[in-house]
């Protein structure tokens, strides 16, 4: 390696006398690391990214503990009084906590595109594309970084929810199982979110189409009504929505109503996957 | 001023390889050749300086060999390693630090840093004491641990100069590193990057407007201008070579670096299409006259 000493620049050693003392470690190369830990160690260092920046600003957890607050709260308690939806003798606001964790973890991921097109604007991006770092495995850190944030939601959520009397399982399992399964879905999206930015390549169409699609995934889901409820044609869009498949997970995990874990597990981890392949392709137009 | 001996590094195994190989690069967006054919070889050690007006293909270039822009094989070679074949190789070997200032302002300057020492696999007992070295080199030591969202313009760039060396790269690319930055912010980066180079033989490869700057840190120059390389020399060079065309048309003057910037870039405003020549000197003294 190139670690030889040279005689110092005469410029600079004149005039900086007071120039530091001699850092050790800084001027030898850095060892390589390769082969399969490249992946975990990207995804651990865009969630400490994410984690230290929630812990200087912490306005973004609050403010955004608003709405599903709000759900519960009006929406929830309401419907409560109206027993309007079958929900198999369930408490609604039991039936619907699941369901308003599952939507306020996603409209955090839906809108993670912007974080990257901020990031391209800045110039941080570009930095990050220029270390070794496969593009997967930056697309897999920001989606894991995104599902950080959603679980940090996710455990604001169901707090509340236990305050207002929803009977939540305390079992550490099942909770695991829940952070599992809203990570994978904010991966999921985040990435879908990635993928719109690395085509509309701006914020504000990002913005708009963003804003275009929440709202149909989460009433075209089983969030808020059981998806028997539903006219056929829906029926068959809930099928194919991925938070359909983590609210189902997480109200057999959380509430114990009957659901299908392996397949909830199996559809989201593809989804997650998928996401991030496409995401992983599209990011490059960012790049340009 | 000549370049002198103590600059170039000590002969290493890097010695023979150049830390930069570029043949007959072109890179096109749409109908538009940015980068229209250009050969350059930056030698191992060497504080390299690319030059040319806005718009002359130098980020372009930049961005194909810090492997951003997709070129095809055999065109650019770092240290050895083709960009579009062993792009995480070259990677691992780059610092950069790209034109626009661009920090987290969400971190701290620490964490700033420490994110690229993790991408970089630099492991995590050395982490700490890399982060906080690169840190004290670029005199951040003190504020490391405010938001870098309150930092100066002049502190991002040198915030910015510790990501890229606290990887110990061994070829550092800057992108314009001083564009905006007041007098004093100037001589700082370039303080710290010619200290860190004298310490490690690192290769810099840097873009600048600033003809006083190129002439006082770079060993090599390239003047590039639509797209292509229209002259390669050292300071010294290029500006003898500009003496003797004044000389041969008559004119008696020591040309500074700038006046070598306006030759070539200037001349192109005549509609000259075949790029400078020295000859031309006459006619675009003309047009840098009037031009201001």
């Amino acid at each position: 390696m190139s670690a030889v000493p040279v005689t110092p620049h005469p410029v600079s050693a004149d005039a900086a006398p007071a120039a530091p003392a001699a850092p050790r470690l800084l001027y030898k190369p850095a060892e390589v690391r390769t082969g399969w830990r490249v992946l975990p160690t990207r995804m651990a260092a865009m969630c400490a990214v994410e984690i230290q920046k929630l812990r200087h600003d912490r306005t973004e957890l609050y403010t955004r503990a608003i709405q599903p607050a709000l759900w519960l709260l009006i929406f929830g308690e309401t419907f409560t009084r109206l027993r309007a939806i079958p929900t198999g003798g369930l408490p609604y606001l039991d039936y619907l906590a699941p369901g308003i964790i599952a939507q306020s973890a996603m409209f955090i991921a839906i809108f993670y595109g912007i974080q990257i097109i901020w990031e391209r604007d800045s110039g941080v991006l570009t930095k990050l594309l220029v270390t070794p770092t496969p593009r997967a495995a930056l697309v897999a850190g920001k989606a894991f970084a995104a599902g950080v944030k959603s679980v940090i939601q996710a455990v604001v959520v169901v707090i509340i929810a236990a305050l207002l009397g929803v009977a939540l399982t305390w079992n550490p399992l099942k909770l695991l199982g829940v952070a599992l399964a809203v990570v994978l879905a904010s991966a999921f999206f985040s990435c879908l979110s990635i993928c719109i930015a690395g085509i509309v390549l701006t914020r504000d169409r990002l913005m708009g189409i963003g804003q275009a699609i929440t709202m149909p995934l989460f009433f075209g889901s089983n969030a808020l009504y059981p998806v028997s409820l539903m006219p056929a044609w829906l029926r068959v869009i809930s099928k194919g929505n991925p938070l359909s498949y983590e609210v189902d997970a997480l109200r057999g995990l959380l509430i114990g109503t009957p659901s299908h874990l392996p397949l909830d597990f199996g559809v989201l981890a593809l989804a997650a996957l998928a996401g991030i392949a496409g995401a992983s392709a599209l990011l490059g137009r960012l790049a340009k | 001023m000549t370049v002198t001996d103590s600059r170039q590094p000590a002969a290493g195994p890097d010695a023979e390889v150049a830390a930069i190989a570029v043949t007959g690069l072109v890179y096109a967006f749409g109908q538009t050749r940015a980068v229209d054919g250009i050969d350059l070889t930056v030698p191992a050690g060497e504080v390299f300086g690319l030059l040319g007006p806005n718009g002359a293909g130098k980020t372009t270039a930049i961005r194909a060999m810090t492997t951003l822009l997709k070129v095809p094989p055999g065109m650019i070679r770092v240290f050895g390693r083709d960009v579009a074949r062993d792009r995480m190789g070259v990677r691992r070997l780059l610092g950069y630090v790209p034109q626009q200032l661009s920090a987290d302002s969400g971190l701290t300057g620490r964490e700033n840093v420490a994110l690229f020492a993790r991408v970089f696999d630099i492991p995590r007992r050395e982490r700490a004491e890399r982060v906080a070295e690169a840190l004290e080199i670029v005199g951040l030591a003190d504020v490391a641990d405010r938001m870098a969202g309150t930092y100066s313009g002049g502190m991002v760039r040198r915030l910015e100069l510790a990501q890229a060396l606290v990887t110990a790269p061994r070829l550092l690319i800057l992108d314009e590193p001083t564009i905006g930055l007041d007098p004093i912010a100037r001589t700082s980066v370039w303080e710290r990057i010619d200290d860190v180079r004298a310490a490690t033989g690192m290769t810099v490869l840097v873009t600048t407007h600033y003809m006083d700057e190129a002439d006082q840190y770079c060993d090599q120059l390239a003047l590039m201008h639509k797209g292509l390389i229209r002259a390669t020399g050292t300071p010294e060079s290029l500006k003898r070579d500009l003496a003797a065309a004044w000389h041969d048309a008559g004119r008696d003057a020591e040309p500074t670096l700038e006046d070598v910037f306006r030759h070539f870039a200037d001349s192109e405003l005549l509609g000259d299409q075949e790029g400078g020549t020295f000859r031309d000197v006459r006619r675009s003294r003309h047009t840098a006259s009037r031009v201001g």
